[in-house]
């Protein structure tokens, strides 16, 4: 099966059925997106499915057919960080940072969809995503930051 | 020869150790597991539970004479194991350890590098910043210049492990000496070179240059060819708090684009050549014994490989997806064993105690001529790491050695438990902890590094365990479950006049009350956990402090006394009545409140760290559903050294704490885990953060403690005692409201 990926089209085996997070790390190798929970519960394995922020745990490799998946790995641009990449490191946001692909996928995907998100949209949108060192109030600032530089 | 790692595609440190030409004979531990078995028994403690008491140490296999062999030519300066370590832990590792067994080393090569060798781990307590701030000050060099090698049990000195809120206060001081050892032997080479006094040299930038007659001398020049290697020197003058450049600034995470942009390999992230994916069969309850198992299903897909050896029974695959496929073919059957369920946690932990708790006439005295008194029982419920990366460990095995990556607190501890699993001495295993996804004390075991090591013996074939997530719920081990029984009494005239408190199992860090009382009793004691139980970001202390703060705010409350003042009446620290008494008035202690609305506050010391928080509540009228509004923190740690990542662990310790407090706790019933997921195990989220401030008291005249543990004992009681302002409810467990909603 074909399956496009930050721009780029890649043959994978689809055989066993994996979702598509395991295709991601282990096919691809692309293990910026990480497993956490495997229910959707966590966020830590967000990529960005034609724009939405969807937990590749749960989602089958073979769903994703003829979408466009946008990975962490694929944010920069020409060597040129993402925005709000630049933001979440200038705000030297995180501790273990094991969250921090899918918080950046998740903040992305928010600020495609609504440029100026109110603190109470921005909340609401990154619930699903866990922090364990609950670095949230440096997330958050991160993203105000993001929304601010990209206003 | 070049690792044979999958490295990504950036240039991060960690993936180019095996660069180092190593490899020497040096390598002669002698542990005494009798002894260890011995004591742990005499304590009831698991292994792993350091707060409770400090085990005996192994030596270190890096010394004086194979330096150079190591490390290759160059200026160093190490420091050996008792300059780090003090008191009777010192005694009783430098019994086992050579003289001059070396606990940590700085090396400057003939090309100017610099790197720093230390056993402690990152785990995003960034502390691979903090350290490397301390030794680019001493030696006039910026931070990007300074590698750290962590955690390697190859190339880094043996360290008992990363826990404890010990790096900063034992690490960091040392490292600075060290830092600057190296800096006046760089000076003296010179000097030397040049034919004059050290005293007179001046350094910018890695290069000794003098001021008059212009002559300069990179660090590279000076170390090349060189094989110099000092003790480091005690006495040595580093750079004065007062012209710190680059400590005591917030320097940003080391490599911090690494982990923006994914290409950070964690353990979980690594791929050998031929990998396999590793799956182990697990009971559905605690404690099973397997009665039958049929793996014919799973032995016929292809690519796949059991293994059985036992009860232990895991399979392989080339892709995880066929290891989790073939897991769920095995057909096993399991003999349940009856065991305490979470109803009876707390009778049971009474119940099995192993003694009884001493009575002490004095304070029995005092309490019974008390003119009020408060008598309370604390039920502190299992509480679980959830660290958002679980347990991963990769393995190979060549040429009878056996190389493994793990994600571990104590990479010399998982040595050890390898060292023990195949019989192997320790100079064939080798241990290696890339910066993982967080611990909190959760991870000072090696489950997944042994798993791995045993199904790729059997296959013949690097193997990775990546753990689930009910995985870790189920297999990892708990915060400690506790029961603490506290009796306070005043005197007529508003004085505490006795205090006694026994703390069940939850352990003994933060027993001692900081609050001055004539007549006083504080016993650990140890019980029968039903759950596996071990280290956590400060367990006891949470648990005592909880117990301490809420029976110190029903006194003031039992005589209609303000639970500010009355602290300040009986404390005599003055550390810790600065951090309170700044913090209430930044909170605001004395302002207005609405009458649906409550104030609390806590306060006290653990590990060096001071800690005062103030709460602001509200209560539901209707529905009593409790909403926390504020958290202000003061912390006091002595001199900062990175003031934003202080920050950082600080916020991180309060909201990760506010879970323990408010609603996090394992259930369980008779060997089953009742909550292991996300789903079900509900942790702090974005909705659940509220306002929070810090307020950070720099001390620069104090050597610096660690952070990451105290700044979450004060969180727990300080809602507790605002929800008590509020509605006069004195809500004596962990969590408080675990449905959200004060139980009618």
């Amino acid at each position: 099966m074909k399956i496009n990926v930050n721009g780029k089209s890649h043959t994978i085996n689809v055989s066993a059925n994996p979702t598509l997070l395991e295709v991601l790390r282990e096919q691809l190798e692309l293990t910026g997106t990480k497993y956490g929970c495997g229910e959707a519960a966590c966020g830590a394995c967000r990529v960005m499915m034609d724009g939405t922020a969807v937990p590749a745990c749960i989602t089958p490799a073979v769903s994703a057919q003829g979408k466009d998946i946008t990975t962490i790995e694929g944010l920069e641009k020409n060597g040129k960080l993402h925005p709000v990449q630049e933001a979440f490191l200038e705000e030297d946001v995180f501790q273990c940072a094991y969250c921090a692909s899918g918080m950046i996928v998740s903040a992305v995907a928010l600020l495609e969809r609504n440029a100026s998100p109110s603190r109470e949209e921005i909340i609401e949108a990154m619930n699903g995503n866990i922090c364990r060192c609950c670095t949230y109030p440096q997330i958050m600032a991160a993203i105000e930051k993001a929304k601010t530089s990209k206003a | 020869m070049k690792s044979s790692l999958s490295t990504g595609r950036h240039d991060e440190p960690v993936t180019h150790w095996d660069d180092y030409p190593l490899r020497d004979s040096m390598w002669q531990i002698k542990i005494n597991y009798k002894h260890m078995k011995k004591q742990q028994d005499e304590n009831h403690i698991f292994p792993e539970q350091y707060e409770l008491f400090e085990k005996k140490i192994a030596g270190s296999p890096i010394t004086r004479r194979s330096f150079f062999k190591r490390m290759g030519a160059g200026i160093a300066s190490y420091l050996v194991v008792s300059d780090i370590l003090a008191g009777p832990i010192a005694k009783s590792f430098t019994r086992e350890a050579a003289e001059d067994t070396i606990g940590a080393w700085i090396h400057v090569n003939g090309e100017g590098r610099i790197t720093c060798y230390t056993g402690k781990v990152e785990v995003g307590q960034n502390i691979r910043t903090s350290l490397a701030q301390v030794v680019a000050e001493e030696l006039f060099v910026k931070v990007e210049d300074i590698q750290f090698i962590m955690g390697d049990t190859l190339l880094t000195p043996y360290d008992r492990g990363t826990f404890g809120s010990l790096t900063t206060p034992q690490m960091a001081p040392k490292l600075r000496k060290a830092a600057a050892s190296v800096r006046e032997l760089l000076k003296a080479t010179a000097a030397k070179e040049w034919n004059t006094s050290s005293t007179s040299l001046q350094l910018e930038q890695g290069i000794v240059f003098h001021p008059s007659n212009g002559k300069r001398l990179s660090y590279a020049q000076l170390a090349n060819g060189k094989k110099l290697a000092q003790r480091v020197n005690e006495d040595v003058q580093v750079v004065p708090v007062e012209d710190w450049k680059i400590a005591g600034t917030s320097v940003p995470k080391v490599n911090g684009k690494f982990y923006i942009t994914g290409s950070h390999k964690y353990v979980s992230d690594l791929k050998l050549p031929d990998m396999q994916y590793g799956k182990v069969l697990r009971p559905p309850y605690l404690g099973a014994k397997l009665t039958s198992l049929d793996t014919s299903d799973a032995e016929k897909v292809q690519g796949v490989r059991v293994v059985k050896d036992g009860d232990f029974v895991g399979v392989t695959a080339p892709d995880s997806t066929t290891a989790k496929m073939a897991l769920a073919m095995i057909n096993a059957e399991w003999e349940r064993k009856k065991q305490p369920s979470r109803k009876q946690l707390f009778s049971h932990l009474k119940e099995n105690a192993n003694k009884q708790p001493d009575k002490k006439p004095n304070v029995e005295e005092a309490f019974a001529n008390g003119a009020k008194k408060v008598t309370s029982a604390f039920h502190v419920d299992y509480i679980a790491h959830t660290p958002l990366e679980p347990r991963a460990g990769l393995a190979e095995w060549k040429n009878g050695e056996l190389n493994v990556w793990t994600g571990t607190q104590r990479p010399f501890g998982v040595q050890e438990e390898l060292e023990k699993e195949f019989g192997l001495a320790k100079d064939k295993i080798r241990v290696r902890m890339p910066d993982t996804g967080s611990g909190y004390g959760g991870k000072h075991t090696g489950e997944a590094g042994i798993e791995a090591a045993k199904l790729a013996k059997a296959i013949g074939k690097p193997v990775k365990v990546n753990w689930t997530r009910e995985e870790e719920f189920m297999w990892a081990y708990c915060r400690p479950a506790g029961l603490i029984e506290v009796r306070g009494a005043l005197d007529a005239n508003g004085k505490l006049a006795a205090w006694e408190m026994f703390n069940y199992n939850s352990g003994g860090a933060g027993i001692e009350s900081p609050y001055d009382v004539p007549a006083k009793h504080q016993q650990f004691i140890s019980s029968d956990t039903p759950l596996r139980q071990g280290s956590y970001r400060a367990l006891a202390s949470t648990a005592n402090v909880f117990a301490i703060e809420s029976v110190m705010n029903d006194l003031a409350s039992e005589q209609g006394k303000d639970p500010m003042e009355f602290r300040m009446e009986h404390l005599s620290d003055e550390r810790l009545r600065r951090v309170l008494k700044d913090t209430a008035s930044k909170f605001g202690w004395e302002k207005e409140k609405r009458s649906d609305r409550g104030f609390g506050l806590a306060c006290g010391f653990v590990k060096g760290g001071y800690v005062a928080t103030c709460a602001e509540v509200y209560v539901d009228p209707e529905t009593k559903e409790v909403k926390v509004l504020k958290l202000v923190t003061g912390f006091e740690c002595g001199a900062i050294l990175n003031p934003r990542h202080l920050k950082s662990q600080v916020l991180g310790c309060v909201l990760q704490g506010l879970g323990g407090a408010l609603f996090e706790a394992v259930d369980f019933d008779n060997g089953q885990i009742l909550n292991a997921a996300f789903s079900s195990y509900r942790v702090p989220r974005f909705k659940d953060i509220p306002e929070t401030e810090v307020l950070l008291i720099n001390r620069p005249d104090l050597p610096p403690a660690g952070a990451g543990e105290a700044p979450i004992i004060g969180v727990a009681p300080a809602i507790r005692n605002a929800i008590q302002d509020v509605t006069g409810e004195r809500i004596n467990k962990l969590p408080l409201v675990p449905s959200g909603k004060i139980r009618a």
